[in-house]
């Protein structure tokens, strides 16, 4: 391998590790939105079922 | 705030697609089919994408600016966050643009930086500008205050992209390349014309898609904490 091609290689291997990086941070902030979306569904169904147990207690 | 959904004509996993075959389409362009450039030999191939990633930062701070534009003509309940992803996305491929240039010019210049040309500098400023948009919109509290803030400064740094682009064509030294000429065909003749539309193509459609993911993520991520403050 020349000098050249080395070098080369380099650039696209900073590119590609670039986008990398890039795309593994946006996914790890979506599990992290999932996460959340899941915990405010339980807390909202929580909460449902708290109003129709007060409300059968009523 | 509480509009966070705009409808798009192409649907993200069309995009995100397209991307991945135009991207690999282009690296195979570049590495198995253009011949080597007969004067900068092997290396010219980082072109390609230096250039094309450049072209397609510009694009990301014309578009944030277009968004900060509508944001203080129009009052586009969505354009203050858009304009803060476009510039997001285009310091990204900024970054990428001062690396492959750096890398490019280790093997042809000697040099990893050279502070005697006018393109790379002009480059380094308008970057930095930019790096400096996210100091400024964080050191302002969330609201109406911050997006105004941030649409004109966002606005001041587009006049530094065509100062930027022509500072090539009237650098005394003319060590950087110049490819995008009256006669763009005898300086890139055939398929490394082609290959170079097709790259640019590639990457203007990858910074469309990486900038859709993240607004959606961002928009997302918004739309949850006015829940919980709900």
């Amino acid at each position: 391998m020349t000098t050249a091609e080395k070098y080369v290689t380099a650039a696209y291997c900073v590119i590609f590790a670039a986008v990398l990086v890039y795309v593994v941070i946006i996914a790890l902030k979506l599990q992290r939105l999932e996460r959340d979306v899941d915990e405010l569904e339980r807390r909202e169904t929580k909460a449902e079922d708290d109003d129709r147990e007060t409300i059968s207690v009523g | 705030m509480g509009a966070v959904e705009r409808q798009y004509r192409v649907p993200l996993p069309v995009l995100a697609v397209a991307s991945l075959v135009l991207v690999t389409l282009a690296l195979a362009l570049v590495f198995f089919v253009v011949p080597n450039d007969a004067d900068q030999g092997f290396s010219q191939r980082i072109f390609y994408f230096h250039v094309s990633i450049a072209f397609t930062a510009y694009a990301c701070f014309a578009g944030g600016a277009w968004k900060a534009l509508r944001h203080l003509w129009k009052r586009d309940p969505y354009a203050d966050l858009e304009s803060y992803v476009a510039v997001h996305q285009g310091i990204i491929f900024g970054s990428l643009v001062l690396l492959t240039g750096s890398i490019w010019a280790r093997i042809s210049w000697g040099h990893w930086w050279l502070w005697s040309e006018d393109q790379l500098v002009l480059f380094l400023v308008l970057f930095l500008f930019y790096c400096a948009y996210f100091m400024l919109r964080f050191s302002v509290d969330p609201g109406p205050q911050r997006a105004n803030f941030s649409a004109v400064y966002a606005l001041f740094g587009v006049v530094l992209i065509p100062v930027s682009f022509l500072a090539i064509r009237i650098a005394k030294h003319f060590i950087h390349p110049v490819v995008f000429t009256s006669n763009v065909t005898s300086n890139l003749p055939g398929s490394m014309l082609w290959t170079y539309c097709i790259t640019q193509v590639a990457l203007l459609v990858l910074a469309y898609t990486l900038y859709r993911i993240e607004l959606a993520g961002k928009r997302l991520d918004l739309r949850l904490r006015e829940l919980r403050l709900a």
